[in-house]
């Protein structure tokens, strides 16, 4: 027990800087505002829901959850029911058998509430565009506040983008 | 208890101080316990190298919550809706009563040790009911588990209350921790023996490791938090805030039987606020020594939580036996 301690009081605290947001970043963050959802700002419990994606976006996700990033420094944690939910982060091209679960999902969220969409696939349906398997993109299916592109995104940009939506 | 004046407004007056000291007491723990929770927290993520969210971060999130909307299942019932606000007046009735600050509780009288365990059942079977009440089979899930860990702690929380009533021959919190913490220090084998006994109970109680993960939303191994999913907005706060105050409330016992020393024994200004900063530095050491230990123990599997409650119990048993082999 006291040499995890240990190695811990000599690692010390391995957190990285916060980001520091760009200005186009900044003036979306602002827009959203004007659209009254509310600025959440060190206070946001994302969902993260899975509409098909082929798992890229998710293990850059759960990066987010190691000690190098900064998510619970800036008060944002995943929580486990879309009831305590103010954000919803879906990935994947939205198959068509999970057009339902993002939809329910979203209905069971309290507003105020933001849908962000992560990765190519989210967005457009990406390589998957055209299939007639996928609803395509999440904005046909719900609206979609904020889009983090990439394929996947790196973390820094995924936390760059939750706080952008946040108002940090 | 100080002796009251024949002389009528003098009786009122005393009454009346008394009762501010009654709602400092309270007021102090309902709105310290979010802190209380903030610093362990704040220590855990310095355990694991992180950068912590600050220690007020507890109440970023409960404002939060309460400026959200409700959301309600389909086929809630009126059961469903009044279980936030019945859980958090227990807790504050439980706030009132448990001598944290101050031993001078006007409270103190109406309900003893034995009371408070049926306090806090009071909330856990309400909460229980709540998530059993939508349906889910996660809600589900979770009340059956919190009540198997609930009917195994509750029969050892009660043999250490025994064990502290039996040296101070009375069952009230405020004379327990008064007599206890009226004397020079003396180590009596049996409060050691309920101490540790105590502790863990402290741990399966509140949903702490080993026995239940406070920060994992993995649905299959979480116990307290699964009866809590289809809460929102201020419902979620109340129980959420509730919950701190009980984690809160657990340390106030822990500390006003075993390590009783600097509660205010009369309600005077000055009593009081030592009192305050006392407790205030006993829950910043314990809530270290807390974070400290979940951060190197391993959750147990659920099928060993009642080995776990089991030891309690028969360390407050070997408590309570003490107190006659070596006391009495």
């Amino acid at each position: 027990m006291h040499h995890i301690l240990l190695r811990t009081l000599k690692t010390g605290i391995v957190t990285e800087k916060t980001p520091e947001l760009p200005e186009e970043m900044k003036e979306i963050s602002r827009k959203l505002l004007e659209r009254g959802i509310g600025r959440f700002g060190r206070s946001l419990f994302i969902r993260h829901l899975d509409a098909g994606s082929c798992n890229g976006c998710e293990v850059e996700i759960g990066m987010l959850g190691s000690p190098c990033f900064m998510l619970e420094h800036l008060g944002f944690k995943f929580v486990a029911s879309p009831r305590h939910a103010d954000l919803l982060l879906v990935t994947g091209p939205v198959s068509l058998h999970m057009r339902q679960a993002l939809l329910d999902t979203y209905e069971a969220m309290p507003s105020p509430k933001l849908v962000v969409s992560v990765g190519g696939c989210a967005d457009d349906g990406g390589i998957f565009r055209g299939s007639y398997a996928i609803a395509g993109g999440v904005s046909e299916v719900v609206p979609v506040d904020l889009h983090i592109p990439g394929c996947p995104p790196e973390p820094l940009d995924l936390i760059r983008g939750l706080m952008t939506a946040a108002g940090v | 208890m100080t002796q009251t004046s024949t002389v009528p407004h003098q009786w009122i007056a005393d009454l009346l101080f008394k009762g501010l000291g009654e709602l400092f007491q309270t007021a102090s723990v309902i709105f310290f316990a979010p802190i209380f929770l903030g610093w362990v927290n704040l220590c855990r993520s310095c355990l694991q190298s992180r950068r912590p969210a600050g220690i007020l971060q507890p109440y970023r999130d409960l404002l939060k919550l309460l400026r959200k909307e409700v959301v309600l299942a389909t086929g809630a019932s009126p059961l469903f809706r009044i279980t936030p606000y019945i859980v958090f007046g227990s807790m504050g009735l439980a706030a009132a009563l448990v001598p944290a600050v101050t031993t001078d509780l006007p409270f103190g009288p109406a309900a003893d040790a034995i009371a408070l365990v049926g306090i806090f059942s009071l909330a856990r079977i309400f909460m229980a009911l709540s998530a059993m009440d939508i349906g889910t089979p996660f809600g589900d899930m979770g009340a059956r588990r919190e009540m198997m860990i609930a009917f195994l702690a509750e029969p050892a929380t009660m043999m250490v209350l025994f064990t502290a009533s039996l040296i101070s021959r009375s069952t009230s919190l405020s004379t327990i921790a008064e007599t206890l913490g009226g004397r020079h220090f003396t180590l009596y084998p049996s409060l050691v023996f309920a101490t540790t006994s105590f502790f863990l109970i402290i741990l399966a109680e509140n949903s702490r490791l080993p026995i239940d993960n406070p920060s994992t939303h993995l649905e299959l191994t979480m116990i307290h938090e699964a009866m809590l999913l289809e809460y929102s907005g201020r419902h979620l706060a109340l129980m959420e805030w509730g919950s701190s105050i009980k984690l809160l409330l657990y340390f106030s016992i822990l500390i006003s039987f075993f390590l009783p020393w600097g509660i205010s024994h009369e309600s005077s200004f000055g009593g009081l606020l030592s009192g305050f900063a006392f407790l205030v530095l006993k829950l910043f050491i314990l809530g270290t020594l807390l974070a400290i230990l979940e951060s190197t123990l391993a959750k147990l599997r659920l099928f060993r939580a009642p080995e776990f409650l089991a030891a309690a119990y028969l360390l407050a048993v070997i408590a309570f036996l003490s107190h006659f082999i070596l006391e009495v």
